[in-house]
């Protein structure tokens, strides 16, 4: 009794957690009120509902059957479908099926934890890095470039690869970085046009000479050599394209934890996000700092681009990260949702990728527009961003200074 | 208007900012709340001005209790403020700030600017406030910025206005130029209710005072009480400030700034020609109303303002204009006067704020990576040795008093190896018991041997900690005298005049 006491309190003491975990639950709601507003044949059940005895409660269950199924074919989409799941356990058949779903919200999730790590990092300085997707195509031209044109063994050959793309990134990050840091200029403006520049470079790039498609008038690249590819995780015959570029976001991972939370240099990130007068009183460099703090982001996000090709399809054409698939966009709200941690952007990260990868199912399953996953991400990220809300809908008790924190410092700075 | 303040009660958390607080001010009279920084006087006008409501009491107008949930309530029953920090946009001109938020309107929205003119013309004459309607804010000095909000609160048809440290910004002439408007402000029946801490001006205006202390009004008197009366009223004891110590034994100069020029974010010349020297074992306090120079004359000895020409020296070597980084490396102990702004990071932790300046030094940090354990047991020690009240060392920094804050930013200071200390206002804002802690503090690191520079406008203050004090006037030293100096001839000194005996 006093345990399940303890957890009321932890749930009503509104934590980070809690918020994030209350918000996915609205997020959902607000999803599921589309579909019931756009769905004509739940419209229809409720129409005809006040006419005959019975008809509310068919109606409630038209609605429940449809929302249902939309939600189920997300889950199953993105995670497992129990009823394949049992069947490959029981005959030992169909495991590619049953693994498809959960390999794919991996291989999506792997680039965007990187790019949103890029991204929270600048936001723990007090920094807008906008042009995050930018810098991942930089990161992707730069290393399809360099496992195209350069002939090396692999064991130098995909370590190569890799670091061109994080340098590829490096020139994407520094370009705002110094601009600010030497000339005033707002990076939140730098990054966002520089986004269209890297797009346009990187197209440039795939209708020019050494990196277009030989005897192609398309815009696509040569395809990287298997040596410079992470090759996925169980093998090419597993057919599931979740593939090393796990360990990628995994170190990824760790060294951000190492940057933010035990480094002298992400203390002094940290302290200029959090108050850049008292930084400078301190003597912290906040000229320095900015820019390292670009360079580091830049670096991760170019990063992310190559570990999104030489994961997945190993050439790029002209529709590489643009539009939806822009995972460099995708990042700066992953970041806000994990709260600029890294731990935390780990877990948005991964439900991202399942909204999205379980998105297409449900379209495919039941025609609801796969847009219906992106509506319940931004959802998501705004009740998030908006912990009062929250906390006045499930009645949660006082928020805890830390939760209501404004995830990011000012704009002005 | 006829103002009545019954039992107001305001707590703050575990703090009681205003204790059962009852004040009358009548017509036409200026009546004057007295107190020491953090007495609650600036949390019981910002519930007289609906800022913040009242957790018990009532406010009665005219002798009819009235609600004020937000300042709008405030100005439409005829309360007018004048903040500290004035409400201005800096790039609009008199006319645009005086309107705003009240628009005068033409047809289709049209502002109404003639009006505006006028309307600020006619306030101007009737009370005797000349400023030019169509200058733009930003170029005018502070005191006349006052005046614009003086005349914004008028134009709002204001019958009683609350002047919140009015004069803390002003030159004496300044002063004694807002003196006479308000009295002529009373002269035709408006009320004035007057914040201050300086008892001189206090007596010199007020029809009547009242003192408040701790949050609780100790006495309403007339101003012929005398100044030691009010003084012991104010922190509740015959002798405002003792500081217990011995007679300087000052060796050699460790900080010294020669013929220091420093611009301000204006191009002005805020200190224009400064040479002071702070020796070994000795604590200099510099005095001066502030605005003088003296903020920033600190933040070019700690390199955060560019000096224009002259020098620094610290432990006889030459830091003019280096970084904040190289002059704290040197030993250079500073407690800004913004501790919030530039002393600390309230949302880390207790721990992190005492190493906030020396993150990447042993054993904080080894190549890079930092030792939190070492952080962890740093923070324990001050925290006891310091007597800092925090839940824990992990507790963020917002969650201390401003007395505990400051005293992490002290201990922070203190126990780096140290040629010199530079305090700004210390003590601003702080209770009693930790002023108290503060100077002893202050004097233990003069008794080790180190040279201190203190900053403060609080004349008891310097009066109290300084072997000599140097009063600055205009960006300039106006004289180095010893601390027994009387009290009037500092003030003169103060105000850039000479006093007869200061030769």
């Amino acid at each position: 009794m006093a345990r399940v006491r303890g957890l009321w309190d932890r749930y009503r003491s509104a934590s980070p957690v809690t918020i994030a975990l209350l918000a996915l639950v609205l997020g959902l709601v607000v999803g599921a009120v589309i579909i019931i507003a756009t769905t004509p044949e739940i419209l229809n059940a409720w129409r005809g509902a006040f006419h005959s005895w019975g008809a509310p409660g068919h109606a409630l269950k038209v609605t429940f059957d449809n929302v249902g199924a939309a939600y189920r074919s997300i889950v199953t989409g993105s995670i497992v479908d129990p009823p394949q799941f049992w069947h490959s356990v029981t005959t030992g058949r169909g495991w590619t099926a049953s693994l498809t779903p959960l390999s794919e919200t991996l291989t999506y999730a792997i680039p965007l934890v990187i790019a949103s790590i890029a991204v929270g990092i600048t936001f723990q300085t007090g920094l807008f890095n906008i042009g995050a997707n930018g810098q991942a195509i930089l990161g992707g031209v730069a290393g399809v470039a360099v496992a195209t044109l350069v002939h090396l063994p692999m064991v130098l050959h995909l370590p190569l690869t890799l670091l061109a793309g994080i340098a590829g990134g490096v020139v994407g990050g520094a370009i705002p970085g110094l601009l600010k840091a030497y000339t005033g200029a707002h990076e939140v403006i730098v990054t966002l046009m520089f986004n269209y520049v890297a797009s346009y470079f990187m197209l440039f790039c795939l209708l020019s000479t050494p990196l277009q498609l030989p005897n192609q008038t398309n815009a696509i690249s040569r395809t990287m050599p298997g040596g410079t590819q992470l090759a996925p995780l169980f093998g090419t015959a597993s057919g599931l394209r979740v593939n090393y570029g796990i360990v990628v976001a995994l170190a990824v991972t760790v060294f951000a934890i190492w940057l933010l939370d035990r480094s002298s240099i992400g203390f002094e990130f940290r302290v200029t996000g959090a108050n850049p007068h008292a930084a400078r009183a301190s003597g912290i460099n906040a000229r320095r700092t900015l820019v390292t703090s670009f360079l580091i982001s830049g670096g991760l996000a170019g990063l992310a681009g190559v570990t999104w090709v030489a994961g997945t399809t190993h050439y790029i054409d002209q529709n590489f990260l643009q539009g939806s698939a822009g995972i460099g966009f995708t990042a700066i709200t992953v970041s806000l949702l994990g709260r600029n941690r890294p731990i935390g952007i780990v877990w948005g990260s991964l439900l991202f990728a399942a909204l999205e990868v379980g998105g297409s199912n449900m379209q495919a399953n039941t025609g609801i527009p796969y847009d219906l996953a992106t509506v319940i991400q931004s959802a998501i990220v705004i009740f998030v961003a908006t912990p009062v809300l929250v906390k006045e809908i499930f009645r949660l008790r006082t928020l805890r200074a830390e939760s209501i924190k404004v995830a990011t410092a000012g704009w002005g700075s | 208007m006829r103002l009545e303040l019954r039992g107001i009660t305001k707590k703050f958390g575990s703090l009681t900012a205003n204790d059962r607080i009852d004040l009358v001010v009548e017509p036409g009279q200026i009546h004057c709340l007295l107190g020491e920084n953090g007495a609650g006087k600036s949390t019981l006008m910002n519930v007289l001005f609906g800022l913040l409501q009242a957790d018990e009491g009532e406010i009665l107008i005219d002798g009819e209790p009235v609600r004020l949930a937000n300042s709008g309530d405030a100005v439409r029953r005829g309360i007018g403020m004048v903040h500290q920090h004035f409400m201005l946009v800096p790039v609009f001109s008199v006319a645009e700030n005086v309107v705003l938020g009240f628009e005068p309107t033409r047809s289709l929205d049209r502002l109404d600017y003639a009006r505006a003119r006028e309307d600020i013309r006619s306030v101007s004459r009737e009370f005797g406030l000349e400023v030019d309607p169509d200058v733009t804010v930003e170029s005018l000095p502070i005191g006349l910025q006052q005046r614009v909000e003086i005349i914004k609160a008028l134009g709002h048809d204001a019958q009683l206005l609350i002047l919140d440290e009015p004069t803390a910004v002003l030159t004496p002439q300044e002063a004694d130029a807002l003196m006479a408007i308000m009295r002529s402000l009373t002269a035709t029946g408006k009320s004035i209710l007057f914040i201050s801490h300086k008892l001189k001006e206090v007596r010199h205006v007020s029809d009547v005072i009242t003192v408040i202390r701790a949050g609780r009004v100790i006495g309403t008197v007339p101003p012929t009480a005398s100044e030691n009366e009010l003084a012991a009223m104010m922190v509740g004891r015959e002798v405002s400030l003792v500081v217990d110590k011995t007679a300087a034994a000052p060796r050699e100069p460790v900080l010294e700034v020669r013929d220091l020029v420093v611009r301000d974010d204006r191009g002005l010349a805020v200190v224009d020609g400064v040479s002071l020297a702070v020796r070994a074992g000795e604590i200099v306090a510099l005095a001066g109303v502030q605005g003088n120079g003296q903020t920033e004359l600190v933040e070019a000895i700690t390199g955060l303002r560019h000096v224009e020409s002259g020098s620094v020296l610290l432990g006889g070597r030459d830091v003019t204009n280096r970084s904040p980084r190289e002059i704290l490396d040197a030993g250079l102990g500073h407690i800004p006067e913004d501790r919030q702004r530039d002393g600390a990071v309230l949302s880390m932790s207790v721990a992190d704020n005492l190493v906030l300046n020396t993150p990447r030094r042993a054993p904080f940090a080894r190549h890079g990576t930092r030792n939190l354990r070492a952080v962890r047991d740093n923070a324990e020690t001050q925290v006891e040795s310091f007597d800092v009240r925090t839940s824990s060392v992990d507790a963020p920094l917002s969650s201390l008093s401003g007395g505990n804050q400051q005293k992490v930013i002290v201990a922070r200071e203190l126990s780096r190896p140290l040629e010199a200390l530079v305090a700004s206002q210390p003590t601003r804002g702080l209770d009693v018991g930790s002023i108290e802690y503060v100077h002893r503090e202050i004097v233990r690191v003069r008794d080790e041997g180190h040279a201190v520079l203190i900053v403060s406008s609080e004349l008891d203050e310097v009066m109290a900690l300084g072997d000599r004090v140097a009063v600055m006037f205009q960006g300039r030293i106006t004289g180095v005298v010893d601390p027994s100096t009387s009290r009037e001839d500092v003030g003169l000194l103060m105000t850039g005049s000479t006093p007869a005996e200061s030769r």
